[in-house]
C-alpha cells in the first residue's frame, strides 16, 4: 500500500503535550491536598489514568493506597480520602454514603472529590441533598483529551453516545466544545471548520463562545482544518463487521484505551496485555490492512527477520559485539511482536472462517447492495430462531432497517416476535430504544413519508404534533441510505474485481463492498472546500451542515501545510475501520488526518449501549 | 415573530446601556470583558453584508446580554440561536453555507400556535424594560447561564416569577449546555408545583429530556412515572418504564405478580400481546420449576434453571425433560407451542436441538417423517437440511446419523462439502458417481483408508464399464 502514498504529507503535531498538561494538572490538584491520602479511582478511568501517570507518580504526591470505586463501604484507615471520578450521580451518592457512615460513628476525615473532565451541578445537588455539601471539597481535573496514538485522540466518554442521542441530554456538548478549544489553543488557530449534525453544530458554537471569552495568542497554526460529524449521520459504517486488522482485533478481543488483552487462545500460557499503537513496528504495518493481506505481510516480515538474524554468521568478535548491542534487542523485540500477531491472526482466522461468519458477511454485503433482500430476511429469521449470537441478530436487524428505509410491518412484527421469544421478552425495551434512535423501525403502513408529513402539517394544532414531526424527521433521516449510496457512489459495482492488496478507494476496509459514508463526506467536503454541490446529499442527511472560514494573519506557505492537517471529530464514537479509511485517504490526497473521538466504538459497543434489559 | 425596526432600535439602546452599567458592582476585569464582548458583536454586525435578511440581523442580537432579547418559548429561543450564522470568533466571517434548520416548517408552525406564550413574552418585555433601574445589579437570564457555564457563583433565587423561571430555562436550552439545563431544572423542580412544571415542560422537548434523564439517574421513579404519564401520550414511555421495573424485582413470585399488574397498562396492541406472553411464560416457569424441583430430589442430574429465561430456552427445556407429555400439562412442548403460537420452523429447530442433545435419534427421525397419500414415508424439513446437519453435528451426532441427513442436501456441491467434512464417504462416492466425475472419484480414493470397504467400492465403480464418465 505504501507505494501509492504521496510524499508530501505534512508532519503530525506532537500530541504528547496533552498528556504532559494533564499530568501536571493532576499533580497540582493532588498537591492541593497535602499529607497522606488514599485515592479512590472510578473503574473506567483507570486505563486513561494509566496513560497519564503511573503509580510512583501518585506515590510521590503522597497517595498512600489506591482503590477502585466499587460502591461498597470503604475499609481505608486514612484520614484523607480523595476520589477521582466521572461526574456521575451514582458515584457521588456512594461518596455521600461513605461520609455519612463515618459521621454516624463519629469519625472525622477529609473528603476531596476530583471530577474529570468537569463537575456537574447535578452532582453538587446530590452532595447538598445528602447533607454532605461543605464536608467535601471538590475540584475539576480538566483532562479532556487522551492521545491514543500519533493520530488518534479520544475523550474516553463512551456515554456521550447514549446520553446525547438516546436520552437527549446535552451535558457533554460543552465538554466537546472545551476539548476543541484546548486543541485550538495549543495547535490552532483553526481557519476552516466544517461540520454536519446537530451536536456538531452545538459543540462548534460552544467552542466559539469559549474562544470569544478567552484571550487569543497569535501563533503559527499547526492544524488548520476541522471537520465535525455526529455519529447519527452515519450508522451504517459502525454496524458493519470490521475486516481490517485493527478493527478485527477490536471486534474480537476488544481494544481498551489503546491496549488489548490477548487470552490464552493467543498466548498459549497466560493472558497478556499489549499496547497497540504505532510504536509497535509490526502492528503498525498491518493495522490498516485488509485481513486477507495480513498473513502475507507477516510471513514476509518473518523472512526478513530470519535474514537479519542470519547476518551474525561469519561475523568476527567486534562485529558480533556491535550486533548484540545495536540490533539484537530490536530484533528480539520484533520477533516477540511478530509471533504475537501471528498467533492473534490465527485465532482470528479460526473464528472467522466458521460457516456462520461467512454467511453473516454475505448477508451484510447483500444488504449494503440492496440485493436478495428476501433471502437476507430469511437468513436473519433463522439466525434468531437458532438463538445464535443475539448481538449479531440485532446488528443485522438494524442494518436491514437502515438500508431498507425501515422494515415492512409484516417483517418487523414477525422478526420482533421471534426475537423476543428467542432472547427474552424484556427486549421489547431494547426495541423501543432502537426505534427511538431510528435504528430499527417499521415502515409506515401503506403511506409514503411525504403523505404522512403533510398530514402532520394539518394536525399541527394538536399538541402532540411537534413530537410527531420529530419522530418522522428522525425516521426520514435514516431512510435514505440507497439514495445516498447512489449519489456518493458508496457501493462499488460488484462485477468488478477488487484487489484488496492494492486498494483503489476506501471501500477496501469493507472488502471492496462499501465506502464508509462518514469518510466519504470528509473526502467530498475537503475536495470542494465546503458543501457546495452536495446539497442533495445534505438534504438526505437532514441538513444541519455548516462550513466556516476565517482568515488569520499567518503567512500563506505554512498555512497550506497546516491546512492539510485535518482534525476529524466524531461525536458519538468512531470505529477503527473509519480511522484506517481516513489514513488511506490521507495518503492518497496528501492530507494528515487526526481523529478526535468521544470514544472508540464498534457494532457491539454501539448496540450494547442501547440494550434495554438492564435494571 | 419578527421585531419591528423600532423594537430593534430600542433593544439595542437598552442592551448597550445595560452592558456598560450593570457591571458596576462587579470587578473591573469582567466589566472590561463584558464591554469587549459587546463591542465585538457590534463590530460583527457592522461588518455584515447589508443585503442580509432582517431576521438574521435580529438573530445577531442574541449575542449581547439582555433578558428581553429572548422570547419565552423554547422553539423561538432556539430559532434565534440557529439562525445565527456560523462564524469564526473575532474573525471576519465568510459564510459558505446557510443553515436550513432555522426555517423548518414544523418550528414555524409551532411558533404560530404558541400564541399564549409569546403574549407572556411581550409582557415580560415591557415589564423588564420599565424595571431596568431596579434590576441593574442583577444578572439577566443569559448572563446567569453564562456565569453558570463558567462555574461561577450565581443565585437562582431571584428568578421567582414563572416568566423569569421560563426565561432562564429557555436561555440555557439555547446555550446547549446540558449541565446548566439540569441545574435550572433542579431549581424549577424545587420551586414549582408538579402540575405547573409538567405543563411548562411539555412544549419544551429538550428540557423535558433533561429532566427525564436526571430523574432516571437519581432513581426518582415515582416522579418520573408521573412526568411521563403527563407528557408522553403518543409514545409508550410511561408503560415501558413501568414494565421495566420488573427487572429489579428478584423474587420470582413478586416479579410474576408485578408483570400481571402490567397487563392493564395501555401498551401498543403489539407490545400488549408481548407483555401478556411474558406474564404467561413467567407463570408457567414458576409452576414447572416448582414441580420439577420437587420431582428432582430423587434424580442425580442437576437441571438448568429456567426462571427468567427466554421462551425458546423454556421450550427447549421442556423438549429435554417433558418431551412425551400429553398436551394437557403445562410443561408439555406441544402445549407450549400452542399457547405461545410458536411457528412450525421454530418448534422444529428447538425440538431437534433438544432431542439430538439427548441422542434420542429415533425422536429426531420422527420429526422429519411425514406420510404421503400412498403411505410411504419420506423426510421433510421446514429447515434446509444443511442447517439440520449443522445442528446435529453441534450436538455431536455420530456419522451414521449425520449421513442420513447429509444425503438429503439438495445441492450436490454443498452435499459433497458437508459429506467430506463429516467423513460420510458413501455419500461422497455416490455423488461423484451420479455426477459421472471420474477424476474427482480417483482423487477421493487417496483420502479413504487403505484396504477399507470404501476403497473397494471406489475401485468397483472405477472398473465399472457401464458408467459413462464425463472425464
Amino acid at each position: 500500500m505504501a507505494h501509492s502514498a504521496r510524499r508530501d504529507c505534512p508532519e503530525l503535531p506532537d500530541f504528547s503535550l496533552l498528556k504532559r498538561l494533564a499530568r501536571d494538572r493532576l499533580i497540582y490538584l493532588l498537591e492541593q491536598l497535602p499529607g497522606k491520602k488514599d485515592l479512590f479511582i472510578e473503574a473506567d478511568l483507570m486505563s486513561s489514568l494509566d496513560r497519564i501517570a503511573n503509580v510512583s507518580t501518585l506515590k510521590q504526591h503522597e497517595v498512600d493506597k489506591l482503590y477502585k470505586v466499587e460502591y461498597r463501604p470503604v475499609v481505608s484507615t486514612s484520614d484523607q480520602l480523595c476520589f477521582l471520578i466521572r461526574p456521575r450521580i451514582q458515584t457521588v451518592k456512594w461518596i455521600c454514603d461513605v461520609a455519612n457512615a463515618d459521621k454516624a460513628v463519629g469519625r472525622l476525615r477529609k473528603y476531596h472529590i476530583i471530577f474529570t473532565p468537569q463537575k456537574f451541578f447535578a452532582c453538587e445537588a446530590v452532595l447538598e441533598e445528602q447533607g454532605i455539601f461543605g464536608d467535601v471539597t471538590t475540584d475539576e481535573w480538566s483532562f479532556y483529551l487522551l492521545p491514543l496514538d500519533d493520530d488518534v485522540i479520544s475523550l474516553e466518554l463512551p456515554e456521550f453516545f447514549r446520553d446525547n442521542f438516546l436520552a437527549g441530554d446535552q451535558r457533554w456538548v460543552r465538554t466537546a466544545g472545551s476539548a476543541l478549544h484546548l486543541l485550538h489553543t495549543l495547535y490552532g488557530p483553526f481557519s476552516k471548520v466544517y461540520g454536519i449534525g446537530r451536536f456538531s453544530k452545538m459543540a462548534y458554537e460552544s467552542w466559539r463562545e469559549q474562544v470569544e471569552e478567552g484571550e487569543q495568542r497569535a501563533r503559527q497554526a499547526e492544524i488548520g482544518t476541522v471537520f465535525l460529524i455526529d455519529r447519527d449521520v452515519d450508522y451504517v459504517t459502525p454496524l458493519c463487521s470490521q475486516v481490517v486488522y485493527e478493527g478485527l482485533v477490536d471486534d474480537i478481543f476488544r481494544i481498551k484505551c489503546g491496549c488489548v488483552e490477548f487470552g490464552t487462545e493467543v498466548t498459549s500460557d497466560k493472558s497478556l496485555k499489549v499496547m497497540l499503537n504505532s510504536q509497535d513496528k509490526v502492528f503498525n504495518e498491518i493495522r490498516n490492512e485488509h485481513f486477507s493481506n495480513v498473513f502475507g505481510l507477516l510471513s514476509q516480515k518473518a523472512r526478513n527477520l530470519q535474514t537479519a538474524y542470519d547476518k551474525r554468521r561469519g561475523m568476527d568478535i567486534k562485529q558480533m559485539k556491535t550486533f548484540v548491542s545495536d540490533e539484537l534487542k530490536g530484533l528480539k523485540q520484533e520477533h516477540r511482536l511478530l509471533s504475537l500477531h501471528i498467533s492473534a491472526s490465527e485465532s482470528i482466522m479460526k473464528k472467522k472462517t466458521q460457516q456462520d461468519f461467512q454467511e453473516l458477511l454475505k448477508t451484510e454485503h447483500s444488504l449494503l447492495e440492496g440485493f436478495e433482500i428476501r433471502e437476507s430476511i430469511c437468513f436473519l429469521e433463522e439466525h434468531i430462531i437458532r438463538q445464535v449470537n443475539m448481538m449479531e441478530s440485532l446488528r443485522l436487524l438494524c442494518l436491514l432497517s437502515i438500508t431498507e428505509n425501515g422494515l415492512l410491518p409484516k417483517d418487523y412484527r414477525s422478526l420482533k416476535a421471534h426475537f423476543l421469544q428467542s432472547y427474552g421478552a424484556e427486549h421489547l425495551l431494547t426495541f423501543s430504544n432502537l426505534r427511538q434512535l431510528g435504528l430499527l423501525v417499521e415502515q409506515p403502513a401503506g403511506e409514503t413519508l411525504t403523505v404522512m408529513e403533510s398530514r402532520v402539517g394539518k394536525l399541527v394544532n394538536d399538541k402532540t404534533a411537534g413530537k410527531l414531526t420529530g419522530a418522522f424527521s428522525s425516521l426520514a433521516k435514516k431512510s435514505n441510505f440507497r439514495a445516498l449510496s447512489r449519489k456518493l457512489n458508496l457501493v462499488p459495482k460488484s462485477d468488478e474485481e477488487y484487489d484488496l492488496r492494492v486498494p483503489r478507494d476506501m471501500a477496501y476496509i469493507f472488502s471492496g463492498a462499501y465506502v464508509p459514508l462518514s469518510c466519504k463526506l470528509v473526502e467530498q467536503v475537503l475536495e470542494r472546500d465546503g458543501w457546495t454541490g452536495l446539497e442533495e446529499v445534505t438534504k438526505l442527511l437532514n441538513g444541519q451542515e455548516f462550513a466556516v472560514t476565517g482568515s488569520i494573519g499567518a503567512d500563506s506557505s505554512t498555512k497550506s501545510d497546516a491546512q492539510r492537517i485535518v482534525i476529524v471529530v466524531f461525536l458519538g464514537g468512531c470505529t477503527f475501520s473509519e480511522i484506517s479509511a481516513l489514513r488511506f485517504l490521507g495518503r492518497e490526497k496528501g492530507y494528515k488526518f487526526i481523529v478526535v473521538t468521544t470514544a472508540i466504538t464498534n457494532s457491539s459497543r454501539l448496540i450494547e449501549s442501547l440494550l434495554g434489559n438492564i435494571a | 415573530m419578527m421585531k419591528s425596526k423600532a423594537d430593534e432600535e430600542d433593544y439595542w439602546n437598552s442592551s448597550k446601556f445595560k452592558a456598560f452599567t450593570f457591571d458596576d458592582e462587579d470587578d473591573e476585569f469582567s466589566t472590561l470583558k463584558e464591554s469587549k464582548r459587546t463591542v465585538n458583536s457590534i463590530r460583527c454586525l457592522v461588518e455584515e453584508d447589508d443585503d442580509k435578511e432582517e431576521v438574521e440581523k435580529v438573530s445577531w442580537n442574541g449575542e449581547p446580554v439582555s433578558s428581553n432579547s429572548w422570547s419565552v418559548s423554547e422553539t423561538a429561543a432556539s430559532n434565534q440561536r440557529a439562525e445565527r450564522e456560523p462564524a469564526f470568533p473575532k474573525i471576519n466571517t465568510v459564510t459558505i453555507s446557510k443553515s436550513h434548520s432555522g426555517y423548518s416548517l414544523s418550528s414555524l408552525f409551532k411558533g404560530e400556535t404558541d400564541g399564549k406564550v409569546s403574549l407572556t413574552g411581550s409582557s415580560v418585555l415591557m415589564m423588564s424594560s420599565c424595571c431596568d433601574q431596579d434590576y441593574v445589579s442583577d444578572w439577566s437570564p443569559e448572563e446567569t447561564v453564562h456565569r453558570m457555564q463558567q462555574g461561577k457563583v450565581v443565585s437562582l433565587e431571584k428568578f421567582r416569577s414563572l416568566q423569569d423561571k421560563l426565561l432562564l430555562l429557555d436561555s440555557c436550552v439555547a446555550a446547549h449546555d446540558g449541565n446548566v439545563i439540569t441545574a435550572v431544572l433542579i431549581y424549577l423542580k424545587r420551586t414549582l408545583s408538579k402540575e405547573v412544571l409538567f405543563r411548562e415542560l411539555e412544549p419544551r422537548q429538550t428540557a423535558l429530556s433533561h429532566l427525564i434523564h436526571y430523574l432516571t439517574e437519581t432513581r426518582d421513579q415515582r416522579l418520573l412515572l408521573e412526568l411521563l404519564r403527563y407528557t408522553c401520550l403518543t409514545c409508550f414511555c410511561f408503560q415501558l418504564l413501568q414494565y421495566k421495573e420488573h427487572l429489579s424485582i428478584a423474587d420470582e413470585n413478586k416479579r410474576r405478580d408485578f408483570l400481571k399488574s402490567c397487563l392493564s397498562l395501555p401498551f401498543s396492541p403489539e407490545d400488549s400481546s408481548h407483555v401478556q406472553d411474558h406474564y404467561t411464560l413467567m407463570e408457567r416457569q414458576v409452576i414447572i420449576e416448582t414441580t420439577d424441583r420437587r420431582a428432582e430430589r430423587g434424580e442425580k442430574v442437576e437441571r438448568a434453571l429456567i426462571l427468567n429465561m427466554p421462551l425458546i430456552t423454556t421450550l427447549s427445556y421442556c423438549c429435554l425433560y417433558h418431551y412425551s407429555e400429553s398436551e394437557g400439562t403445562f410443561s408439555s412442548p406441544l402445549n407450549i407451542r400452542q399457547t405461545f403460537k410458536i411457528s412450525e420452523k421454530q418448534f422444529f429447530v428447538t425440538a431437534l436441538g433438544a432431542r439430538a442433545k439427548l441422542k434420542a435419534w429415533s425422536d429426531v427421525d420422527a420429526l422429519f417423517t411425514s406420510r404421503n397419500w400412498l403411505g410411504f414415508t419420506r423426510k421433510k424439513s421446514p429447515l434446509g437440511f444443511q442447517r439440520v446437519v449443522d445442528i446435529l453435528q453441534k450436538n455431536s451426532a455420530p456419522t451414521q446419523v449425520l449421513q442420513d441427513y447429509v444425503a438429503l442436501v439438495d445441492d450436490a456441491e454443498l452435499r459433497i462439502t458437508l459429506a467430506q467434512k463429516h467423513k460420510c464417504h458413501d455419500i461422497v462416492i455416490n455423488t461423484y458417481r451420479d455426477l459421472k466425475d471420474r477424476q474427482q472419484l480417483l482423487g477421493y480414493r487417496g483420502k479413504v483408508e487403505r484396504g477399507s470397504g470404501e476403497e473397494r467400492k471406489i475401485d468397483e465403480l472405477l472398473n465399472n464399464l457401464q458408467i459413462r464418465w464425463k472425464n
